[in-house]
């Protein structure tokens, strides 16, 4: 009888042994975005559906539509990625992926897809990360974002100092039109050419639209295009003073837009010009 | 049968020993050395046109030429890796860093060979900012930048590859870092010339890496504590 106990619990040690296993393999195919858990063989389905055209059967970017699309579209085999939370050189998380196909990239051919379930856009998330085998090594951890400090003149015309001196407008220009002495000879990591961002044309910002999207873009870089990371030399107070300053080159309304432009008639006279010494 | 199995092991086991230690680093050692050189006629380089950074421009009292081919006289072959592509026993990554230098707009040196987990530190001597920007492929892509006055950036490799470097302000400057999982790894100079010490006697393939004009190898063998030829010869194609 005992033994019988014990030959029965061990079988059943066993089973939950290779359960353990089971689940292990899954966790790499698998996504997690809330409480919603993806699942890449459902997410190729729907990945065959929407995603093929464009990013290709094999997730190289070299889908049907690829040659007639400018930017082109993302090579899931590269694992490289623009929008994240995390430093450069690592791997997006399960959210930031989520984010990008729920929002789309304005200016490009890649649209919203929120109108799939969010089990759908979970599923194909999951089902990106089996392109690369870099995805072993798993998500980078994210940055801190700290509350955003008060907009004040001081702040802005910190930020200006900043956009400057961190050389920004090398590529983005003096008034931030993307026309930079660098503009031009720009690259992407396939050798595409690729403008750096013109916050005159009142396009909103690829990786999403609040201040601390865009305190992420300078913190964790663009991986893949030019744009590097200043997260080894911007404090964070100071990088809310240039995400405050950028505000101010956009032509749509914003508190940053609405104290500056007050300002700037009775003190343009005081502005030292962005650009070479 | 179950004895005679055991000690056919033990005899697997003893012969596997022996070899370990007939290829240990205790055995003297031999050396392969060779030059570089190429055949045909290489593109003209070009020189870089620095006027948009004023800066460092003024340290150049001659226009810098672009370094993709380097070379000496007799045809010899500079910025040439040369490494132990197969044969080489397994080695630890050196604790000692690597050292890459940004000085008046161009990296120093211009090919970086360094080991598989080795610390790398990245300076900027300018007075303008530089953002490096390595385009890894098998290792994760980072680029960053490092305005003038900034600490050096550490950063290091785990897998083996050639990888471009190059700093998106300053679209002129342009490098490589090759990681190798070999320590038996040398650039070559001015004069082509390279040589790989410490090598156990063995069967080895030897490659030879350049930038434009692709990867060559052979198969080199050293025995006792010889010391072994390999020369290679590029074909240089005028454009």
């Amino acid at each position: 009888m005992h033994r019988t106990f014990l030959r029965v619990s061990a079988a059943g040690f066993g089973l939950l042994l290779s359960a353990t296993g089971v689940l292990a393999a899954q966790a790499q195919s698998a996504s997690h975005v809330g409480n919603v858990t993806g699942n890449a063989a459902a997410g190729a389905r729907e990945y065959r559906r929407y995603c093929v055209g464009c990013h290709g059967a094999a997730g190289d970017g070299l889908g049907e539509n690829a040659q007639w699309i400018d930017p082109k579209p993302r090579d899931f085999t590269a694992a490289t990625f623009k929008c994240r939370s995390t430093p450069t050189g690592t791997l997006p998380t399960d959210d930031d992926l989520y984010r990008s196909v729920t929002r789309g990239f304005v200016t490009t051919n890649m649209p919203s897809w929120e109108p799939l379930t969010r089990q759908a856009r979970a599923n194909v998330v999951a089902y990106i990360k089996t392109f690369s085998p870099r995805w072993s090594q798993g998500s980078g951890t994210p940055i801190t974002v700290p509350a955003e400090t008060a907009v004040t003149m001081e702040s802005i015309l910190h930020g200006r100092q900043l956009f400057q001196s961190m050389e920004c407008w090398k590529c983005h220009g003096p008034a931030g039109h993307g026309d930079g002495p660098s503009a031009s000879t720009l690259t992407d990591s396939k050798d595409n050419p690729i403008r750096p961002y013109n916050f005159a044309s009142g396009s909103r910002f690829k990786c999403g639209d609040s201040n601390a999207d865009l305190y992420r873009v300078f913190m964790t870089g663009l991986d893949g295009t030019p744009m590097p990371s200043f997260a080894d030399n911007i404090q964070p107070n100071d990088a809310w003073d240039l995400v405050h300053f950028l505000r101010t080159l956009q032509p749509m309304p914003s508190p940053e837009a609405a104290l500056w432009q007050a300002w700037l008639p009775g003190h343009a006279g005081e502005l030292k010009p962005i650009g070479p010494d | 049968m179950r004895s005679k199995l055991v000690v056919s092991f033990t005899l697997l086991a003893l012969a596997a020993s022996l070899t370990g230690a007939l290829a240990g680093p205790g055995r003297s050692a031999g050396s392969i050395t060779g030059t570089v050189t190429f055949t045909g006629t290489p593109p003209k380089m070009r020189p870089i046109d620095m006027s948009k950074e004023p800066s460092c421009a003024a340290q150049h009292a001659t226009p810098v030429m672009n370094e993709t081919i380097v070379t000496g006289p007799g045809n010899t072959v500079q910025n040439a890796v040369v490494y132990i592509s197969a044969g080489d026993q397994p080695s630890a990554a050196p604790a000692q860093a690597v050292r890459y230098d940004q000085k008046g707009c161009e990296y120093l040196p211009h090919v970086l060979a360094m080991h598989v987990g080795q610390p790398l530190e990245i300076y900027n001597n300018d007075q303008t900012s530089h953002n490096i920007h390595p385009l890894a492929r098998v290792n994760p892509e980072w680029n960053k930048s490092q305005p003038p006055g900034s600490p050096a950036i550490k950063a290091s490799y785990d897998h083996a590859e050639f990888i471009p470097v190059k700093c998106n302000i300053h679209p002129w400057m342009h490098g490589y870092f090759v990681v190798l999982a070999t320590s038996h790894g040398a650039v070559t100079g001015n004069d082509g010339k390279f040589s790989l010490a410490g090598l156990p006697p063995g069967k080895y393939t030897v490659t030879a890496w350049h930038e434009k004009f692709g990867t060559l190898s052979q198969e080199v063998e050293i025995t006792g504590s010889g010391a072994a030829t390999a020369n290679f010869v590029f074909k240089a194609l005028p454009y």
